[in-house]
């Protein structure tokens, strides 16, 4: 393997070819894994720690402390001041950020390809010298309280879709909003962050990626200087979540709000996701979802809905297939003007049943797997999302050969495959149907 | 420790080669139509990015929205394509193409693999020289645009954003929505579309970058098969908006629990030759993000906000500097309070030292790393040719930020910053908040 290595390397030499994202990957003793994707087209590189733990692995009543605790991890160590880590990356010209999502943390710079050292250097010290004070916590909490008026609570589509994934889950926290509910938040306090922190934060619970203009052997050399000498957290288990029983009733929604005037319907219903060594049903659902809902002028339900019966005038399908446990398959139509919500969601359902009892259109599955194949060739020129491809997947319980293999694996799925699969996940008893509008226009309007 | 290990960042960035590795070529097609172009031919497919100058500040009087529709339609329809047949063919092919109204500007983004690379430009130049306009087409456009227009009515960003476009640019196309309103959209017709698209992709107004596995010559073919059918010229650019903002607080009451406001005033040109140091002042005050002072004071210090910014705005005919930032209603008077101290604070006492050199090591090492992408490498030299700036701004442009000097900013501040021509526009209810005007 090291042989071959090293005749790829003088092949490149003599050719003078810059590479694009040839991907490694190994482990640290102390368990913390790393992928490289190594591209030389800049002298840039992004660096990514992403930690296996996100909203949905929070402690009872404690909803939003996984991000919270993302906030906090900006406001110095023991041995660095406030903010430090954020002033040397932008004194060296790079760019920061993070993010919490309901199976991840992640934090990530980009920065020149000769700063990723001091990068590691950093990221490593808040991996456990983290340093919180109390007024820091009380500041803070009032950033998210106002972060959560400004994604949510002043939102009425966003009050929606917190109400519809809080349906959509009996029992698993993906029932919880990322971001926490309002009266949790307010109670969360400096020693629920420390002890999140402490349990969650360690090099065996982490995923190191980077991207760009460096060599998986610098990488190496770097990471075990700075992560390598961090010890592991024996106490960290495996993830296990409350799971949901059977869903045996369909859930419906109706949300009304002054501010809406648009209404429209939107369906979900609990699907299986990508599963390690075990991707073909998830493959099978990708495709279902570009079928039903990719462009509206080639999709079923866009021709359907709004080419034929010209009855809505937005569709759209999407599906969730990188995620930790079952997340959800979904539908989505705007109607058109003089249409009611229960008139589209028939034409919905009954569009449903008749994609089901008439199969695939074969040139349409090919025209989508064509497309699937390009857009392998164009993410290789966004160095940035595809890290974030491989940070996602890696803390969603795949494996970077999972990720290889997807693919390949998306490629040879068939139209009965996605059939039976389109079968199974299209059930009404796991679903959650949510309609959003207006409130009823009252009779002296009608008559205007 | 900290101050140690600061001063050795510094040493550090000193000898950072600031420079980007971008090699552009000028290419011109045997029809006379110029692009910039980089060869990046790693991976098998290019990007291309046109920019037709003029955009949606080109409606006629009565047509407000007329140019966004026709823009929405080059996709839906062209030569003997129905809408459905031009997307099943652009799906075929892999290919990926985009279509943008902005305000003076339509941008059409295109990349394609290379193995389909002629039959993906045939497809995109019928889109652009011979869209249908079909009346069904028509029809189903008008009606997600209409869709748009009423959900923007009931929200609070864009109340804010429309109130203070119109109190400061009134009639000029720039005071009002380029979506149009419901009834200017719901009266347009395929005339209309045939003249918005006669007056606004026309080659005396176009702008081409290339990014990607194609060769000069390869694209200067591709340049007269793509845009050489096109007409000659175009409609007259629009004049120079007048500003008319005048200071004072507007408040829209709007039942929501967090307020948002959008301020601003008159701000400072491309061409002014204090540019770089406005840039270099603004950036400080309020566009880097976390490290700028408006997020130190409102968002760090006090927790009022999870964002807040100041940006410069050069339009083609118009220059402002303008932020927005959300709060609690019950805060928002505190937050324009302490917005208003640093807008004066900045005016007559400009910047620190230390915040100058860490703005420029910031400003200039940030730059290099914009260049990342054969699709965002197009976008940034298709803008640098509408702004007027030469093939080589690239090397040149870091010197200019580095010669601006304490006095420069403190020069600028003073003039850009005027506390006293403020104007916030607040969507909410605010509370202990008096409208002045």
């Amino acid at each position: 393997m090291k042989y071959s290595f090293a005749i790829a390397v003088a092949w490149i030499a003599v050719l003078g070819v810059a590479r694009a994202a040839e991907v490694s990957s190994f482990t640290l003793d102390n368990g913390m894994e790393v992928v490289v994707l190594e591209d030389n087209r800049a002298p840039v590189v992004v660096h990514m720690v992403w930690y296996r733990v996100g909203s949905a692995d929070e402690p009872p009543g404690k909803t939003g402390i996984a991000h919270f605790l993302e906030h906090l991890m900006f406001k110095g160590t023991e041995t660095t001041a406030p903010r430090e880590f954020s002033e040397v990356i932008a004194a060296n010209g790079g760019s920061e950020n993070a993010f919490t999502s309901p199976d991840y943390t992640a934090y990530f710079q980009r920065i020149a390809a000769d700063r990723l050292e001091l990068m590691m250097k950093y990221e490593a010290d808040r991996m456990v010298n983290l340093k919180l004070l109390e007024e820091d916590v009380a500041t803070e909490r009032e950033v998210v309280l106002e972060e959560r008026n400004q994604r949510v609570d002043g939102d009425p589509g966003s009050i929606f879709t917190e109400q519809r994934r809080a349906a959509q889950y009996i029992n698993h926290p993906y029932g919880n909003p990322v971001i926490g509910w309002r009266h949790e938040i307010m109670g969360l306090t400096l020693e629920d962050a420390k002890a999140f922190y402490r349990d969650h934060y360690a090099p065996n619970n982490a995923v190191l990626v980077v991207a760009g203009d460096a060599s998986p052997e610098e990488v190496r050399r770097l990471a075990e200087t700075y992560y390598g000498v961090i010890p592991p957290n024996p106490d960290i288990g495996p993830r296990v979540r409350p799971a949901d029983p059977p869903h045996r009733v369909e859930r419906r929604l109706h949300f009304e709000d002054p501010r809406i005037s648009q209404p429209y319907v939107i369906r979900t219903y609990l699907a299986p996701e990508r599963d390690s060594g075990d991707q073909e049903e998830a493959a099978a659902l990708f495709l279902l979802s570009r079928l039903l809902g990719g462009s509206s002028a080639t999709s079923v339900l866009g021709q359907s809905l709004q080419f034929e019966k010209q009855i809505a005038i937005h569709t759209s399908a999407f599906y969730s297939a990188t995620s930790y446990d079952d997340n959800t398959f979904g539908l989505f139509v705007v109607p058109a003007p003089g249409y009611s919500l229960e008139e589209v969601e028939e034409a919905l359902d009954s569009t449903l049943d008749a994609f089901l009892q008439d199969g695939i259109d074969e040139v349409q599955l090919a025209r989508i797997k064509s497309q699937h194949r390009a857009s392998d060739i164009y993410a290789k020129d966004n160095l940035q999302n595809l890290a974030r491809t491989y940070g996602a997947a890696l803390t969603s319980g795949l494996t970077v050969a999972d990720v290889e293999a997807w693919p390949d694996i998306v490629a040879a799925v068939t139209a009965d495959e996605i059939l039976s699969a389109a079968r199974r996940v299209l059930d009404r008893e796991k679903s959650v149907t949510g309609w959003l509008s207006g409130p009823e226009a009252t009779e002296e309007e009608v008559m205007q | 420790m900290t101050r140690i290990l600061i001063a050795l960042v510094f040493a550090f960035v000193a000898s950072f080669p600031a420079r980007a590795a971008v090699d552009i070529e000028e290419v011109t097609s045997p029809g006379g139509i110029t692009a910039w172009l980089v060869q990046e031919h790693t991976i098998p497919f290019a990007a291309i990015e046109i920019r037709f100058r003029g955009g949606t500040a080109l409606d006629l009087p009565g047509k407000r929205g007329a140019i966004n529709m026709m823009t929405a339609l080059i996709e839906d329809g062209s030569g003997d394509m129905d809408a459905q047949a031009f997307a099943r063919a652009r799906e075929e092919l892999a290919a990926r193409i985009s279509f943008g109204a902005r305000e003076d500007s339509i941008n059409v983004s295109a990349q394609f693999l290379t193995e389909n690379r002629d039959a993906s430009i045939a497809l995109l130049r019928q889109a652009l020289v011979s869209p249908r306009f079909d009346d069904d087409a028509i029809e189903r456009v008008r009606e997600q645009i209409l869709s748009g227009i009423q959900s923007d009515a009931l929200d609070p960003n864009e109340i804010a954003s429309r109130t203070f476009d119109r109190l400061t640019f009134e009639d000029h196309p720039y005071g009002s929505s380029p979506d149009g309103t419901v009834e200017s959209v719901a009266a347009l017709t395929r005339d209309d579309m045939v003249e918005a698209h006669r007056m606004s992709l026309a080659r005396d107004r176009i702008y081409v970058a290339a990014v990607g596995d194609i060769t000069p010559e390869e694209l200067a073919t591709l340049l007269d098969d793509l845009l050489g059918d096109l007409p000659e010229t175009g409609a007259p650019q629009v004049a120079d908006a007048d500003y008319l903002l005048e200071p004072g607080i507007t408040v829209v009451p709007f039942d929501t629990p967090q307020s948002v406001a959008v301020f601003g005033h008159e701000g400072i040109d491309r061409d002014d030759p204090d540019f770089f140091s406005a840039f270099v002042a603004n950036e400080i005050f309020g566009a880097r993000g976390l490290q700028s002072r408006l997020m130190e004071e409102i968002r760090v210090k006090r927790g009022l906000t999870y964002g807040v910014g100041a940006y410069l705005a050069l339009k083609d005919r118009a220059a402002l500097i303008f932020g927005q930032v959300a709060t609690a209603n019950e805060r928002m008077a505190e937050t324009i309070e302490v917005l208003r101290n640093e807008w004066t604070q900045i005016a007559e006492e400009g910047v620190t030292e230390d915040e100058l050199t860490s703005a420029k090591t910031y400003i200039t090492g940030a730059y290099p790393l914009r260049f990342d992408g054969n699709a965002q490498i197009a976008g940034i030299m298709a803008s640098m040719q509408m702004a007027g700036l030469p093939i080589d701004y690239i090397a040149t442009r870091n010197d200019k930020i580095e010669a601006v000097t304490l006095a420069d900013i403190r020069r600028v501040a003073a003039r850009i910053y005027r506390p006293e021509d403020l104007h916030v526009v607040v969507v909410g209810q605010p509370v202990g908040l008096e409208p002045s005007n």
